[in-house]
């Protein structure tokens, strides 16, 4: 290891000592602790969920901590509001940055501290002033007065940092700032960086993308279901270290993969575009066959799933089903052709919170349950019970609203919803994420099960050990695009963190 | 596959009776103040029990309940109809234009309905193909329908209707039962139908619970939203058919303010405003108790604009009610 020669000298603006966090049957962070050091990036590296959203809640305030410290210029400090960890000097860009689209750049910046006269009232040619003093020293030339809704993201990105500014903030987050940007101006970006760090701010950068990291950074830490597994010098290792510490674990064993022979194709997707959201997408599903769907947040997997069952349209493809070419134009008609899509945001796309049980199993097969248009109460309960009897419900009955089940058992009752249509192909977007530990089983099990009775399965998800630990083949995308295919013998953590973040393009 | 699960746990159906749940409902309420007003009634005013007062008070209500069905559906699926009165002008105008022109009574109603129709149709067109806020659309055509009307009408009336069509709003089924309150009663059990026994009322239900998740879940989101305002379309041109009649003339501020009424009727009938439940038999229940209120108001003498800061204040009250009831459930439970 390289000697640490600017940050070993140095006091750390902000330390993070032995943080912990759990939300309900999950550990978002155990015991982790972070430096971060005047003049000083530090890269935050991890998969999903591996705790760094979480850590950048409590470190602007949001979260509380269930336990350890946070010291700032050594003192111990806490954080109860996020106006008290502005008031600290602790400043956050996220990706869609928090500012107000109605009001001016000025407003923006000046937000809650805004310069008064002596009459209490916003001195405002002193804020647009100060506004414009501002921008220029982030190297952005713009007029004070404009509304921010006139702005595109990378400007509104510098109003964000402006705003850091104004505040005299200490510590500056960035979380993901580049995912929006165009590569000129991620690079105008760097730039302001680098005068942030000579004006001593201390700087966390979280990103997926390694180039940037290694560009930008001069420490890393890295994150690993909750806890922090390395840190360092960014000169002093490689990609391939911080690709092994990111997913060195081991995967596979607890999964109750089942071995199904796969058998014909069964789903034929070819030339599938989008204006905006993915290209050229080609990929065959077999029957009997869990086909992973890997990639990072934002890569378009959703988007895609979700224009298969017709909510959105593709501007170009062709799907075919058991050699039937289909055009989709509702999730009616996917579900009447036995295509299925459980989606991420089960309390958003998935469940209806407000009704029973039964009723949200029943939704998509009342043309079953019901004779001539009419509801058969009788039918419904007989169906609402033969599903989630399979995935293992717990509820006190049947007839129970839906929000007043556990995210887990919520989950279930969405799943059973879409298995009550009998579909050839069911696509599962994320279905383990934000539940606790035995429902994730249940669900790998009943998943299992599905592909040995011969459906065809799509598990969209981004965490590693799912993916691996489930699927036949794995695909993965990156901005829209197929970039990797891989058999399940071939499978590798590492592979597929390449192939997701862009590190050397593996062709299909 | 049940064989998987050596301990299948059974769950019942239902913890609750349904007769145990309705005891406990808003329609149960419901009853009881419309007891209470009918008491007040009848010790307020001698006249009060008349079977055939009885009968007369029920015009107070039976036209805007029957809009009122309709609306129910579109408040529970989380939109609203603002132009249900002013489709009742302009449908009441273009039948008395048609009458000017000669149509018999079979032509008027035919007229009628196609016009309530067809403004439901505009409506239910802006609302699902444009995406607009059903509250903005149906505020611009509360305008434009009894705007219309005004410009045929001017400060005419149409007056000359055939007997015959005054049967619909004046004519008697059976003793003091009149047509109207039969029809009422006849659509009270139809929409009841449609709203709590059909796959339609399942997925009117849906949509105002969850527009989302019951559009990924297959229901035709925007078919059946079009269909609704289609509904309170053809709800609203037959009780203009029935008011019409019973009034013999046609004015251009003819229904006017009922939209509020109406809505009036729905929120205080249990459906809540933000869209997602309710029931048919809590809208009946309202319509009584507005209808009895008016009434006993009526006997007692009281001036038409103390009604209209009644409807005002109730629907007021009913709204917020039940929001502060729910606060305070929080704050005891701190």
């Amino acid at each position: 290891m390289l000697q640490d020669t600017t940050t070993s000298r140095m006091k750390p603006a902000i330390a993070l000592e032995g943080i912990s966090k759990s939300f309900p049957g999950v550990h978002a962070l155990s015991e982790v602790s972070l430096s971060l050091y005047p003049g000083s990036v530090t890269a935050l590296i991890g998969e999903n969920g591996a705790g760094k959203s979480t850590l950048v809640k409590i470190l602007t305030g949001i979260y509380q901590p269930d336990g350890g410290t946070i010291r700032v210029d050594g003192e111990e400090a806490h954080f109860p509001t996020a106006s008290a960890a502005a008031r600290a000097g602790v400043t956050a860009i996220h990706q869609e940055t928090v500012l107000f689209d109605e009001l001016s750049v000025a407003e923006n910046i000046f937000l809650g501290h805004a310069p008064r006269t002596r009459l209490g009232l916003i001195d405002w040619a002193r804020m647009n002033a100060d506004a414009r003093k501002l921008l220029e020293r982030v190297g952005a030339s713009l007029d004070p007065a404009i509304r921010l809704r006139d702005l595109g993201i990378a400007s509104k990105h510098l109003v964000a940092i402006a705003r850091a500014l104004s505040i005299d903030a200490r510590v500056v987050i960035m979380d993901e700032p580049t995912a929006a940007l165009s590569y000129k101006e991620i690079h105008e970006l760097y730039e302001l960086i680098d005068r942030l760090k000579a004006d001593g701010k201390a700087i966390l950068f979280i990103s997926h993308k390694f180039d940037e990291i290694f560009r930008i950074a001069d420490r890393y830490t890295v994150f690993r279901d909750g806890r922090m597994v390395g840190e360092g010098l960014i000169a002093g290792t490689t990609q391939d270290d911080l690709v092994r510490m990111m997913v060195g674990r081991d995967v596979g064993q607890v999964f109750p993969k089942q071995e199904v022979e796969i058998g014909k194709p069964v789903l034929t997707v070819s030339g599938y575009r989008h204006p905006t959201e993915f290209e050229d997408i080609n990929f065959e599903l077999r029957r009997g066959e869990i086909l992973g769907f890997y990639g990072l947040v934002g890569a378009g997997r959703s988007e895609f799933m979700q224009s298969l069952i017709g909510i959105t349209r593709p501007s170009a493809g062709a799907v075919r089903l058991d050699d039937r070419v289909l055009v989709i134009r509702s999730p009616a008609e996917a579900i009447e052709a036995g295509i299925v899509y459980v989606p991420e945001e089960r309390g958003r796309q998935g469940a209806i919170i407000g009704m029973p049980i039964f009723q949200n199993v029943t939704l998509p097969s009342l043309a079953r349950t019901s004779r001539s248009g009419f509801l058969r109460m009788a039918e419904e309960f007989r169906l609402a019970r033969e599903y989630t009897s399979r995935l293992d419900l717990r509820a006190a009955s049947l007839d129970q609203d839906v929000g007043t089940l556990s995210g887990g058992n919520q989950q279930k009752v969405v799943i059973a919803k879409w298995l009550a249509t009998r579909p050839k192909v069911i696509i599962l977007d994320e279905p383990t994420k934000g539940i606790d530990i035995g429902s994730k089983a249940a669900v790998h099990a009943f998943m299992s099960e599905l592909a040995a009775q011969g459906l065809s399965v799509i598990m969209v998800s981004s965490e590693i050990p799912e993916i691996m630990g489930m699927s036949d083949r794995v695909v993965v995308m990156r901005e829209g695009r197929i970039v990797g295919r891989f058999e399940r013998a071939e499978l590798s953590a590492e592979k597929l963190v390449r192939a997701a973040a862009g590190i050397s393009e593996t062709a299909p | 596959m049940a064989e998987a699960h050596p301990h299948i746990r059974h769950i019942p159906d239902r913890l609750q009776s349904r007769s145990s749940r309705l005891l406990k409902s808003w329609e149960s309420l419901l009853v009881v103040v419309a007891l209470l007003i009918f008491v007040a009634n009848s010790l307020a005013s001698p006249y009060f029990l008349d079977p055939w007062n009885l009968s007369d008070a029920t015009f107070n209500f039976t036209e805007k309940a029957m809009i009122a069905f309709a609306m129910a559906l579109v408040v529970i699926s989380g939109e609203i109809d603002l132009s249900v009165a002013s489709i009742v002008a302009l449908t009441s105008t273009a039948m008395g234009y048609a009458a000017t022109q000669g149509f018999e009574t079979p032509a008027l109603v035919a007229v009628g309905l196609a016009v309530g129709l067809g403004c439901g149709a505009i409506n239910g067109l802006l609302v699902t193909r444009l995406g607009l806020p059903s509250i903005v659309v149906t505020i611009g055509t509360m305008s434009l329908f009894r705007g219309i009307a005004f410009i045929i009408l001017g400060d005419q009336a149409f007056t000359d209707y055939p007997a015959s069509f005054s049967w619909f709003g004046q004519g008697y089924v059976w003793w003091v039962f009149s047509f109207e309150f039969c029809l009422f009663l006849g659509f009270a059990l139809v929409y009841a139908v449609i709203l709590h026994m059909t796959n339609f009322g399942r997925a009117v239900y849906a949509i105002g619970n969850n527009q989302t998740a019951a559009l990924f879940s297959g229901v035709r989101v925007g078919r059946v939203k079009f269909t609704l305002f289609l509904l309170t379309g053809l709800m609203s041109a037959i009780a203009s058919i029935c008011l019409t009649s019973r009034l013999g003339s046609t004015r251009p501020s003819i229904a006017l303010g009922w939209e509020l009424e109406v809505v009036t009727m729905v929120v205080l009938g249990g459906v809540s405003i933000l869209g997602g439940s309710g029931t048919i038999g809590g809208v009946v229940l309202a319509a009584f108790i507005m209808g009895m209120v008016t009434f006993g108001f009526g006997l007692l003498n009281v001036p038409g604009i103390v009604m209209s800061i009644f409807i005002g204040l109730l629907l007021i009250s009913v709204i917020a009610l039940p929001i502060l009831y729910a606060r305070l459930k929080r704050r005891v439970a701190h």
